[in-house]
């Protein structure tokens, strides 16, 4: 009984010290910048933000990539964060709208949408008009988030139906679904086709200059590194961040 | 139902007990606080919404007359026989409840996926499983078989072989010995079995949006309906969730009633 006890006080205790040293983990003093940043960002930006900590010396960036819709939301539920970057302008629009946003956001970069098929091709798909076809297996973005907002409208400018199978949540997802030869045909963005490298192959879509995506940044509200996040925002903008958007198929803002 | 306790339990305990039932609670109350309750109705009532639920329950039905078909005879031959590597089978059968469903989908992509294990010998024979609904159906069986199996094997366990050993020596076949003796013995168990079966199948997210895609009236289930909501429309999303909280209630109450006191 009494080793019971014991032991169940031992366990107490290691808890509390777990939880206290949990507690106080952030209380050294070296700044941390917190970048929310839409999930197609994430190649170009890793190597923006190991430049950007190789030059300020001991600051950390944290980059939290995630749908741009997710972050707004996180964002209004109070994440705190220093930099937002969105995959387009509706969804910076709802964080503008909600006064979370320090100054008016600015286009560092534009995307367009693309068809990614499996390696081969297999269902020799030639253009958009074959998104429309009934006996391809299509996925696309649902239209709630903003590749599925793009996708849409790619589909309004060229005059196309699109009959897709499913309609995903992100663009990973119908990413996901072309590389394993689930589905015949995606859209997706240029720069995720680019990325994948041998896993998918790339129909181009000409119409998809006519429905290009832009994509912003701003300086949080509340941000808690103003100084820092404005640098990182200009490294964006800069000719160093433009070159590494370029390299992972970025067009430069219009 | 009120037992009389001999002994009275240590007061200290309702400490963790009061602090569990909080951590279980408090997110539901602070869910239904958020909840739009003048939009309500219209959030609930809307197209994609209906086409959701109807879709969730349908496909629950049928993935829980799959985990009976399936599940009884599974928790059979688990419960009453024995054989080398009955343990592992055992541990495999149950491991759907401890895995990461987005793992579930991703084997069950390559499994009934068109370049999966049999996706391809079914393509041959015109079937094919991906973004259909019955992908939602498969994906909605494999997480939740283990619930049944794992429930009437306790009530087979339980209910031990002394009838059944009773009915065969006065002559009944094993047929007529499972029909009418080891069934009927284990039917609570069964019932709860098939309820929580349903219950799991209802709250099937990662394994459906990993094999099966998300379309609305084929594959969109309320889960995926919410989870994409949220992106868009979150006074949506917490009006469905709390929807399909009130359903989950409903079905997990079912089955607590059902229950007959030992």
């Amino acid at each position: 009984m009494s080793t019971a006890r014991t032991r169940a006080a031992a366990l107490l205790a290691t808890l509390a010290l777990l939880t206290g040293t949990a507690a106080c983990g952030d209380a050294d003093d070296s700044p941390t910048l917190t970048v929310y940043a839409a999930a197609s960002l994430q190649a170009p930006l890793d190597e923006l933000v190991e430049d950007f900590e190789r030059s300020h010396d001991g600051v950390e960036v944290v980059v939290s990539y995630a749908g741009s819709s997710d972050l707004v939301a996180q964002l209004g539920e109070g994440a705190r964060a220093d930099v937002l970057a969105t995959a387009d302008t509706a969804t910076m629009d709802r964080l503008v709208a909600e006064g979370l946003a320090a100054g008016e956001p600015q286009v560092f970069a534009t995307n367009t949408l693309s068809i990614a098929v499996p390696p081969g091709n297999p269902a020799g798909v030639t253009g958009l008009a074959d998104l429309a076809r009934e006996d391809l297996s299509v996925v696309v973005c649902a239209p709630q988030v903003p590749c599925g907002a793009a996708a849409r409208r790619l589909a309004d400018v060229a005059g196309v139906r699109l009959a897709p199978d499913s309609e995903e949540q992100s663009v990973t997802d119908v990413l996901g679904k072309v590389a394993s030869g689930e589905a015949d045909a995606g859209l997706v963005y240029v720069t995720d086709v680019l990325a994948a490298g041998d896993r998918v192959e790339e129909v181009a879509v000409p119409e998809a200059a006519r429905a290009v995506n832009d994509y912003p940044v701003t300086v949080l509200a509340d941000a808690r590194e103003d100084a820092l996040a404005a640098e990182l925002v200009d490294l964006l903008l800069g000719e160093t961040g433009q070159r590494a958007l370029e390299r992972a198929g970025f067009g430069p803002p219009r | 139902m009120t037992h009389v306790r001999a002994v009275g339990l240590p007061r200290w305990l309702f400490v963790p007990a009061a602090l569990g039932a909080t951590l279980v609670l408090l997110p539901l109350v602070a869910m239904v606080l958020r909840v739009p309750w003048t939009d309500f109705p219209a959030l609930v009532t809307g197209a994609s919404a209906q086409e959701a639920l109807w879709l969730s329950l349908r496909t629950s039905a049928t993935s829980t007359v799959l985990c009976v078909l399936l599940g009884v005879p599974l928790a059979m031959v688990l419960a009453r026989t024995s054989f080398r590597g009955q343990a592992v089978l055992r541990s495999l059968v149950l491991l759907p409840l401890v895995l990461p469903p987005v793992v579930g989908g991703i084997a069950l992509l390559y499994t009934f996926g068109r370049r999966g294990l049999l996706g391809e010998s079914l393509e041959v024979l015109g079937i094919q499983v991906a973004f259909t609904t019955a992908a939602v159906v498969l994906a909605q069986t494999f997480v939740a078989l283990p619930f049944l199996v794992l429930s009437l094997e306790g009530s087979l366990r339980t209910a031990g072989e002394r009838y059944d050993v009773v009915a065969a020596s006065l002559g009944a076949s094993p047929t007529t010995v499972f029909r009418r003796v080891t069934l009927p013995l284990t039917l609570p168990g069964l019932v709860s079995g098939a309820v929580l079966a349903f219950a799991r199948a209802l709250g099937e997210f990662g394994a459906t949006i990993t094999f099966a895609g998300s379309l609305e009236g084929v594959t969109r289930t309320l889960p995926l309906e919410v989870y994409l909501l949220r992106e868009s429309d979150p006074d949506g999303a917490v009006a469905l969730s709390l929807l399909l909280v009130v359903v989950a209630i409903a079905v997990i109450g079912a089955t607590r009633q059902g229950r007959v006191p030992r």
